[in-house]
């Protein structure tokens, strides 16, 4: 982890609403100029959690600490001039459907008391950063969702924030969009320097862009660390059941052929669900050890991830008791975790 | 229709245009500040204030469950207090801006109340104070519904003011009951029908297609 400054730093927050506790003694910190992402199932507390970081929502317990300042300790005024220095985007992007894009990318300068001649510049500036400068006199209603968005990362950056704050912006957009939104924002973050908190419910979208990562659930973090560790060695079901879209199992008809049973003659599948370079190595020198085991590979998926692989390598191994007692015990002695999948015949 | 019953119509539809202008505008400014009042003291208000929403909204409710003819009655000591005279079309406007208010407040709080509250929250995310809310936001969004609640409210207030007759108000409505029913003139009563007719589609169709050209949404 990077001993950077820290921007965002939540101190065991806790938010009931009524009987339901949507926050639960969550900590974390965000680091300056990282993409920092939260990932949770819907209800999971996320859309409250982020809430918490420019005030919207408020806490009942823990501290809320950004830019070194308590926000449950400013009043509605103090309040305000730290969120002009927070930038927002949003699911549904809630721009003003009665002001043109050029008015919706001016309003946080307008709002914030700025000469009319300097938010024009400003403005221009914004639009040609996100690519909808011919689109300036134009109402929302007009435009395509990716295009909306792009206006509300405008808008969520005129009033030059050191933090952005997403909240699902790409879930109302289809695939091919969201990617160019997260590009976008990925290339933003390298310009402006800005970091960035997002919330999401889909692993991609963490995968594409984040630094970091925390999964939320049920108003509790689960576990939270570098992206690639997260993904290389998720700790809990739920983040293997997020993790399952981005990695696909097993091919179907390698899962038909499965025995649960040894098969006399047959081969034995292992897989290693893993990241980082070495671990691998140290797999992949493991099996060719014994040329008697006849090591093969008969699936992988390994992504890079933060500079990091990541991903499933299955290994099958010519069967016999005695052979893979032997290797499962010296790859526990060099902490290699391969997981037994279960037998096919040949 | 003779010379005369053309001067008739002529003063009628003058006093009848006084009556619903002056006391519309006067609805206007005082019921729409009273719409956003309604609006953001309400629990999902930017300014949650439950018991003056409360009292704001029984009191609108006892105006408006009154009906028109005894608030003009009952009104006459507030309107010489305010005008001078309980006669005539100036006294008329008062009982009307005051029965009006009320429902342009109600008919405002229900298009104000219509915007996207995720607007709101970006408002307040942008770090915006209340009024900034208010006047970039909440007003400019509910702007088309604001047009179209006021022509309701104004075609209301033509229909209301020919009760105005029972003070001396004179109007169309005063010009139909006085002629075309006392004195047994159907022509007059059938004219004056269909000038209502005509100048309440004219309000309907105007504040129609203002409300349109305002409604960027589309």
């Amino acid at each position: 982890m990077s001993a950077g400054e820290a921007i965002v730093r939540l101190e065991s927050i806790g938010r009931a609403f009524g009987s339901v506790v949507a926050l639960n003694d969550v900590s974390l910190e965000v680091q300056r100029g990282e993409i920092f992402g939260i990932i949770g199932r819907s209800g999971a507390g996320k859309s409250t959690l982020i809430r918490t970081i420019n005030g919207l929502e408020r806490i009942d317990t823990g501290r809320v600490i950004v830019d070194g300042s308590d926000l449950s300790a400013l009043d509605e005024a103090a309040l305000n001039r730290v969120r002009r220095k927070i930038g927002m985007v949003f699911q549904h992007f809630n721009l003003l459907s009665m002001k043109t894009v050029f008015e919706n990318v001016e309003l946080p300068l307008k709002l914030a008391g700025q000469p009319r001649d300097a938010r024009s510049t400003a403005v221009w500036q914004l639009l040609d950063m996100v690519g909808l400068r011919d689109k300036a006199g134009v109402y929302p209603a007009k435009l395509s969702g990716g295009q909306k968005q792009r206006v509300g990362i405008a808008r969520a950056l005129a009033g030059k924030p050191s933090l952005l704050l997403s909240d699902e912006a790409t879930s109302a957009l289809d695939p091919e969009t969201t990617l160019s939104i997260l590009q976008l924002l990925k290339e933003l973050k390298g310009r402006l320097g800005v970091t960035i908190v997002l919330i999401t419910h889909e692993m991609s979208v963490i995968r594409e862009i984040c630094d970091r990562v925390a999964v939320l659930d049920q108003g509790q973090i689960l576990e939270q660390g570098t992206v690639w560790e997260v993904f290389g060695h998720p700790r809990t079901e739920l983040t293997r059941r997020l993790l399952r879209g981005v990695r696909p199992p097993l091919p179907e008809s390698l899962v038909k052929a499965l025995h649960q049973q040894p098969v006399a003659g047959g081969r034995c599948l292992l897989r290693i669900d893993g990241s980082g370079a070495e671990h691998y190595a140290a797999a992949l020198a493991l099996l060719a050890a014994d040329p008697g085991w006849q090591t093969d590979i008969v699936h992988a998926e390994v992504d890079r991830v933060g500079g990091h692989p990541v991903g499933t390598v299955t290994f099958s191994v010519r069967y016999s008791e005695d052979a893979i007692r032997n290797l499962l015990a010296r790859a526990e002695r060099q902490s290699i975790d391969f997981e037994v999948l279960g037998y096919v015949c040949r | 229709m003779s010379a005369d019953d053309i001067q008739l119509f002529a003063v009628a539809l003058g006093e009848t245009g006084i009556m619903a202008g002056i006391s519309g505008v006067l609805s206007l400014v005082l019921g729409l500040p009273l719409g956003v009042l309604l609006v953001i003291t309400n629990d999902d208000g930017v300014w949650r204030r439950p018991i003056l929403n409360r009292l704001l909204g029984t009191i609108i409710n006892a105006f408006r469950s009154t009906p028109f003819i005894i608030l003009l009655v009952a009104l006459i000591p507030f309107t010489r207090l305010i005008v001078g005279t309980t006669i005539g079309t100036t006294a008329a406007i008062v009982p009307l801006a005051i029965a009006a208010t009320p429902y342009y407040a109600r008919v405002a709080e229900m298009s104000l109340r219509e915007v996207d509250r995720g607007l709101l929250e970006a408002l307040r995310a942008l770090g915006a104070t209340r009024w900034q809310i208010i006047r970039e936001a909440l007003l400019p969004e509910a702007l088309p519904g604001l047009v179209s609640g006021f022509t309701v409210t104004l075609v209301t207030l033509i229909g209301a003011s020919a009760m105005a007759g029972a003070v001396g108000a004179g109007g169309l409505g005063d010009l139909a009951i006085r002629y075309g029913y006392e004195r047994f003139e159907t022509n007059i009563m059938v004219g004056v029908i269909v000038v209502l007719i005509v100048i309440v589609s004219g309000v309907q169709i105007g504040g129609d297609l203002l409300a349109r050209r305002l409604n960027r949404r589309l």
